[in-house]
């Protein structure tokens, strides 16, 4: 069910009615993917360009992504800005279209997003006609540089990447999506269904999830799961939770009780 | 500080003492932890975290498939010659041993190249034995031009270079390196190696370093297990030496290969036999201690341990392996470097990969 039928998310032109995104990076078979698209409802899934192997006749990734998905090729292996636009450049000139996920990662340690590079990236590309989508640190300063350059939504990490840990950097989220008038997906570290809701709950346009669905021991029905949680959360988002306190003057405030009923 | 500085802290360390007085509760503790100290890391190679290697299978399976997924990158060697001028005592590549020794030209090279892309493969290592007269830099740089016209990833497995060489390398096409400590013991290492150039050890033990700092994006190192007689001190220096690395070159991705002694043209006999309960407590206890450190288990291993140790921490397998020069192609293979254990096609890789629920990844990188 669809909280809204007029609630769809609008990037680059294209309507989505799923505000989950899919991975291909983790899965024991490419052959599940169909079956993970399907069942979470997801239109779009992003892809490693260095994964992908144009010239294979089988074993490519490509192969196994449903033709109704919306392509989110990402620079996974970039290391500056540099490397990131030719992979970018790579990806279109390879057929997979003009949306591009930036992620350029020099710390192999911690796998953490460089926001300088990124923005700088993020300009070219957005120039050059893409639909960058930059994968970021949940930081108000770097999310206005993107603006600036010219990305079509930001991309915070809710936890680094392979922690499973949820959303860790939930204020520093909340902030971005009052503060950013473009779409903020929540992407990386979403170990579980709920942290999804969380993030949907608190008002995020959408949340990538790949580690959490593909290390299950169902994919196909953690994807559903997912799914859900992600409208689930949507629906709660766009009904307006209610305050846990009202704030109006009661018996029970403590500074302001004296003031009775003025 | 450099890495021999940081080895040199542990000169009074007695491992045998250290190791001994570790108890179940201490391997608890260390489990429980998020980030491990070095002392820790050891404390996972100690003989009693070897009676607690479900416990740490668990850790690592998870840490593992959070950062990796259920993937095993898939590569093999190519021996371009065989020509060395070392000794190594534990290798029959040494040139005291009478083998029939050989380089590939140019031609050879491309048909060799042609083999193995048939099979599917895109990550390719490339070897020489240690002769850098014979095998010169800009031999191999030529080889990994050629090859980098079948393949999107060539990395070198050669004699230790210097950092120019290792940079010209690069602007040839190689991305990444391997190389083997053999032994993080300097005076065992000097009595392994008794002539040649590899006899320096502080060259060597620098190497991977000048390679992260020439720009490759991968750099694998490794000691050969059974050379210490204490078997944990290699396991453990190893560790160090990667965390090293990738703290101090994060924008490169470090990897570590835990191989062991393989029967081979000689007579040396290793000083410890590292057990198969051995090596995996070792790749266990390195996933812990480095979370996202690439695993590699070669083709000296079994299959059946191969497939077994997929889901603990191993994030690369080489397959349709041969050690002797031109193996792909040559009808009479010549004298291999070492026996493999594990014989199989890059084909019956790939079934064996996926019947253990995980995806054989053949291309993870590409230039641009
Ligand atoms: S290990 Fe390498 S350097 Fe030593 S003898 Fe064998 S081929 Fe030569």
């Amino acid at each position: 069910m669809e909280a809204n039928n007029n609630d769809a998310l609008v990037i680059g032109g294209v309507s989505l009615t799923s505000r989950l995104f899919t991975g291909t990076g983790k899965y024991g078979s490419d052959t599940i993917i169909p079956d993970v698209c399907e069942a979470s409802g997801s239109q779009v899934i992003t892809v490693a360009l260095r994964r992908v192997d144009t010239n294979a006749a089988t074993g490519n990734v490509m192969q196994h992504i449903p033709e109704h998905m919306q392509l989110l090729p990402n620079t996974s292996g970039a290391r500056n800005a540099d490397e990131a636009v030719r992979i970018a450049r790579l990806a279109r000139a390879a057929g997979c279209g003009d949306w591009i996920k930036i992620e350029v990662i020099s710390d192999n340690k911690y796998l953490l997003p460089d926001g300088y590079e990124t923005a700088k990236a993020t300009e070219i590309l957005a120039k050059e006609g893409f639909v960058v989508l930059p994968y970021v640190n949940a930081d108000l300063y770097v999310a206005r540089d993107l603006v600036n350059a010219g990305a079509a939504a930001v991309m915070p990490l809710g936890a680094p990447i392979g922690s499973n840990r949820g959303l860790m950097t939930k204020e520093m989220v909340r902030i971005l999506i009052d503060e950013i008038a473009l779409p903020i997906i929540v992407d990386a570290g979403i170990g579980a269904p709920s942290q999804a809701c969380e993030a949907m709950e608190m008002g995020a346009a959408a949340c990538l999830v790949n580690t959490a669905i593909a290390a299950s021991g169902d994919p196909v029905a953690m994807g559903r799961a997912f799914g859900e949680a992600v409208r689930a959360g949507r629906a709660a988002y766009l009904a307006q939770t209610a305050t846990v306190s009202t704030g109006t003057a009661d018996a029970s405030s403590p500074l302001t009780g004296f003031l009775g009923g003025m | 500080m450099g890495f021999s500085e940081i080895l040199s802290q542990y000169d009074s360390l007695d491992m045998a003492t250290y190791l001994a007085a570790v108890t179940p509760a201490d391997v608890e503790r260390v489990l429980a932890k998020h980030s491990l100290t070095p002392l820790d890391y050891l404390t996972l190679l100690s003989p009693a975290a070897e009676g607690m290697l479900e416990a740490m299978a668990q850790k690592a399976n998870g840490i593992s498939m959070r950062h990796f997924g259920k993937t095993i990158q898939l590569f093999t060697p190519l021996y371009l010659a065989n020509f060395c001028t070392n000794q190594c005592v534990y290798c029959g590549f040494n040139t005291a041993n009478r083998i029939p020794r050989s380089q590939l030209s140019a031609d050879e090279v491309r048909k060799e190249g042609e083999a193995i892309a048939a099979t599917g493969l895109k990550h390719l290592l490339i070897l020489t034995g240690d002769a850098p007269s014979k095998s010169t830099v800009e031999y191999i740089g030529d080889c990994a031009k050629i090859l980098g016209e079948y393949f999107p990833s060539v990395s070198i497995e050669v004699y230790a270079l210097t950092q120019d060489e290792y940079a010209y390398l690069e602007t040839c096409g190689v991305d990444g390196l391997t190389l083997f400590q053999e032994t993080y013991n300097k005076t065992l290492y000097k009595e392994l190696h008794p002539k040649g150039p590899k006899r320096n050890y502080d060259f060597r033990l620098d190497a991977p370093e000048r390679g992260c700092q020439a720009g490759f994006r991968s750099v694998t190192i490794g000691a050969l297990l059974g050379l210490e007689a204490v078997w944990q001190r290699d396991a453990f220096f190893t560790g160090l030496h990667a965390g090293y690395l990738q703290d101090n070159y994060p924008g490169t991705s470090i990897a570590i290969s835990p191989p062991r002694m393989r029967p081979h043209v000689g007579s040396y006999e290793p000083a410890s036999i590292v057990t198969d309960r051995n090596l995996v407590q070792y790749v266990l206890a390195l996933r812990i201690f480095l979370h996202n450190v690439g695993i590699t288990v070669s083709t000296r291993e079994s299959a059946s341990l191969r497939d077994n140790m997929m889901p603990l921490g191993v994030t690369k397998m080489s397959a349709g392996v041969t050690t002797a020069v031109g193996g792909h192609t040559a009808e009479d293979n010549g004298t291999a470097q070492f026996d493999i254990s594990d014989p199989r096609s890059v084909e019956e890789m790939c079934r064996a990969i996926e019947s253990k629920g995980f995806q054989p990844v053949f291309k993870d990188w590409q230039p641009f």
